[in-house]
């Protein structure tokens, strides 16, 4: 194992230390091995490395648009140390078979940890529970089932899912849509989509199923997560249902943090996600929830898609936005630079929170004796993003060419240098 | 004006040059002349992915009364839906050099791509574009309104048009609505709740839900198609209910002020949206629509490819 005595960085509140990793941990300077390697990092901010718990790996099935290599490779350039693969592959992860592999995929690259999420059910039709224990008896260890990219529709199957991850401790993150009031929707419903004449996707439709969920995990005592909330009128659900004592967690996106429906206007499905783009007053209301921990992380929802799926006319595009390289410059911007966070408090919500929701224990902070999983960050710089430079296989990123703050200069998955970067 | 992908895109003396240089047209197409030498040489591609055969055939009778070299591409069937193939299909096009490209799509902001994407270079011309506009008949609806109540002349304010029917599918509504309000008239549309979209209250027009209140004030009738498959998502309980409340029935037809109008931009259902007797009735120019579509068509494809103000070629036509 490499070792490492990293000089002079700045903790998120801005005090300069120095750092020692050995054997894949953070160490005191005096269980330093010989040999370190030196990494001055004056100026540089130690971070704990981010994790995600939304990630599209397309491996297995659609590997023309990323792999567990690739989606690894844009994690460790945006400063994540582990990232969650989400089940709608071809086939879908719901089985131990599946989850093992993506699993074993991640170890064996090395590059970050690669924590699967299962289908709650089988082949996420919705209709029956897949084998939840199996999957998290697995060397996986699943603990989050999803079926995303899909609604658990069926108030009943919610239920029963909810209910029977609690041997386990496991969560249920819920992709809230209601699939009746959203069939074809393309945008968000309202004076954009009904002038571009294209088909709405009401607030209401996501705003219904978080509610309903919430009422459901009360009733049965079980952690819910809420996937990308998009709606002024979610964040109010579940702060509401917080107070009630109800344990939901919610996420939201980036991009939802930052761009809004108006986008449409272009007809470029580049700016084509599900859930859609909305609302100048949703994203402030979401930048709010974020600040007062309503909603507990940012999770990137990277959606990874080959170039023709984007290039064409936006009924026929596939939904979804690449996020992993973004994520931490586009969550800055938003709730840093707006003074709506400090960095510590984004960072908790980039990293420590979504590790505890997902009980992945060797994340999230930097302490002696931590697995040394942590990126080194360079505030003082802004970045241009260009989109055929993006590590990830597919380049289907909404802020192509905007200069950016926050620069990740060097990730460390396990006290391992996983990224580096190259210019300057 | 480069191209023509919405209404939006025009000013309103864009709008009424587009009125101007069709009346000009059609007063030198009453006389000797029916064809104008001022596209010769020029190709114009009517690319069509949806059924269409009123628009197509306007579109084409108009670029042969200017000369020009036309090309029907019919592009139906399942090997469209992809995206892809609207991408390719426009690189094939570019490739066998189309000056203007008439397209019509089943997706919203079809034309709007072909143009921005630079997949090709030409004038595109959207003729229908999914449920979001359908400029040209706005145009030709605008010009024969502008014939029958302002003398063909100027704007149209002071004119009081009702659009009746599905407003949230159409995009005949979409663009008549941007179109109307530009050259000053007052627009209000009536349907029921289901079918108009979530949002209007910013697009600045009166929505009613009865047409019955509405129909003895307004100057033009315009009815929509309405769907009957629209039925099956609820938008409305039954043919029968939906005739009942909006149809232009001949009752109602009798309510109209006078010198009021029938307008519909076909295909017709006769006897859901519009009973046969309105549609024949003296009061209907929904014929004459038609006939106004070359003309106004003749003037969209003059102004976008030849660039010369209309002046000019009335004086080329009777040169002839």
């Amino acid at each position: 194992m490499n070792s490492y005595r990293i000089t002079g960085a700045k903790d998120s509140n801005g005090k300069a230390s120095d750092y020692f990793i050995s054997d894949g941990k953070f160490v005191n300077e005096g269980e330093l091995a010989g040999g370190a390697n030196d990494i001055d990092a004056k100026g540089l901010t130690i971070l704990p490395g981010f994790v995600d718990l939304h990630t599209h790996l397309r491996e297995p099935g659609r590997e023309d648009a990323e792999t567990v290599l690739t989606a690894s490779m844009a994690a460790a350039s945006g400063g994540f140390t582990a990232i969650s693969a989400m089940p709608n592959t071809l086939p879908v992860a719901d089985t131990a078979g599946v989850v093992e592999q993506v699993y074993r995929l991640g170890k064996h690259h090395g590059v970050c940890d690669v924590f699967p999420i299962g289908a709650v059910t089988v082949g996420q039709g919705g209709a029956q529970l897949a084998e939840l224990a199996a999957m998290n008896q697995s060397e996986a260890g699943v603990r989050i089932f999803s079926d995303d990219g899909h609604c658990v529709f069926d108030p009943l199957v919610m239920r029963r899912a909810l209910e029977y991850v609690k041997i386990f401790d496991g969560v249920i993150a819920q992709h809230a849509q209601d699939p009746r009031l959203t069939q074809d929707s393309q945008m968000n419903e309202g004076e954009i989509s009904a002038r571009l004449g294209l088909k709405g996707w009401p607030a209401v439709a996501e705003e219904a199923i978080i509610a309903r969920d919430v009422l459901l995990a009360e009733h049965v005592d079980s952690r819910l997560h809420i996937c990308h909330v998009t709606t002024a009128g979610g964040v109010e659900i579940i702060r509401s249902a917080k107070k009630r004592g109800i344990k939901v967690t919610a996420e939201v996106t980036p991009h939802h943090l930052l761009l809004t429906d108006d986008l449409a206007e272009s007809y470029d499905p580049v700016y084509k996600v599900n859930p859609p783009l909305r609302t100048k007053d949703d994203v402030q209301a979401l930048r709010e929830g974020l600040a007062d921990g309503t909603i507990d992380i940012v999770a990137t929802d990277h959606a990874p898609h080959p170039h023709e799926s984007k290039d064409c006319e936006w009924s026929a595009a596939a939904f979804g936005m690449v996020g992993l390289e973004t994520a931490f410059s586009i969550a800055y911007q938003a709730m840093v630079e707006t003074k709506l966070l400090t960095l510590t408090q984004l960072v908790d919500r980039l990293s420590k929170n979504p590790a505890e929701i997902g009980r992945y224990t060797d994340h999230g902070s930097i302490r002696i004796g931590a697995r040394a999983n942590f990126t080194l960050v360079d505030l003082d710089a802004n970045w241009r993003v260009e989109r055929l430079k993006l590590a990830s296989k597919s380049k289907n990123t909404p802020f192509d060419g905007m200069v950016l703050p926050g620069v990740i200069t060097k990730t460390f998955h396990n006290g391992a240098l996983v990224y580096e970067r190259n210019s300057k | 004006m480069k191209h023509l992908l919405s209404i939006a895109d025009l000013s309103r003396d864009e709008a009424i040059e587009v009125l101007d240089t069709a009346a000009e047209l059609a007063r030198l197409s009453e006389g000797t002349v029916k064809k104008f030498p001022t596209l010769r040489g020029r190709t114009v591609v009517n690319l069509f992915f949806e059924d269409s055969t009123r628009t197509r055939i306007s579109f084409e009778a108009a670029a042969k009364r200017l000369s020009a070299d036309v090309i029907n591409f019919a592009a139906k069937g399942s090997s469209v839906s992809k995206g892809e193939s609207l991408k390719d299909t426009a690189l094939t096009l570019q490739a066998m050099g189309a000056d203007a490209v008439v397209i019509r799509h089943g997706a919203s902001g079809a034309a709007h791509q072909l143009a921005k994407q630079e997949w090709m270079k030409g004038v595109v011309i959207n003729a229908g574009d999914g449920t979001h506009e359908h400029p040209t008949q706005a145009l030709l609806d605008a010009f024969t309104i502008r014939r029958h109540l302002k003398e063909n002349q100027g704007d149209l304010s002071g004119v009081k048009v009702g659009i009746i029917g599905d407003i949230l599918h159409s995009r005949v509504a979409r663009s008549n609505i941007l179109l109307l309000k530009k050259l000053g008239a007052e627009v209000v549309l009536i349907a029921p709740p289901t079918l108009i979209p979530v949002g209007v209250a910013k697009w600045g027009v009166d929505v009613s839900y009865s047409l019955d209140d509405q129909i003895k004030s307004l100057d033009v009738v315009m009815a929509l198609r309405v769907q009957k498959e629209r039925m099956n998502d609820l938008y409305f309980p039954t043919e029968r209910e939906y005739a009942r409340g909006y149809g232009l029935t001949s009752e109602r037809m009798k309510q109209m002020k006078t010198k009021s109008i029938v307008m519909h931009p076909g295909p017709m259902n006769r006897g859901l949206e519009i009973s046969a007797e309105s549609a024949d009735s003296q009061r209907s120019v929904i014929v004459e629509q038609v006939a106004n579509g070359v003309s106004v068509r003749m003037a969209v494809l003059y102004l976008t490819l030849g660039g010369a103000t209309f002046k000019e070629l009335a004086s080329s036509g009777e040169s002839l």
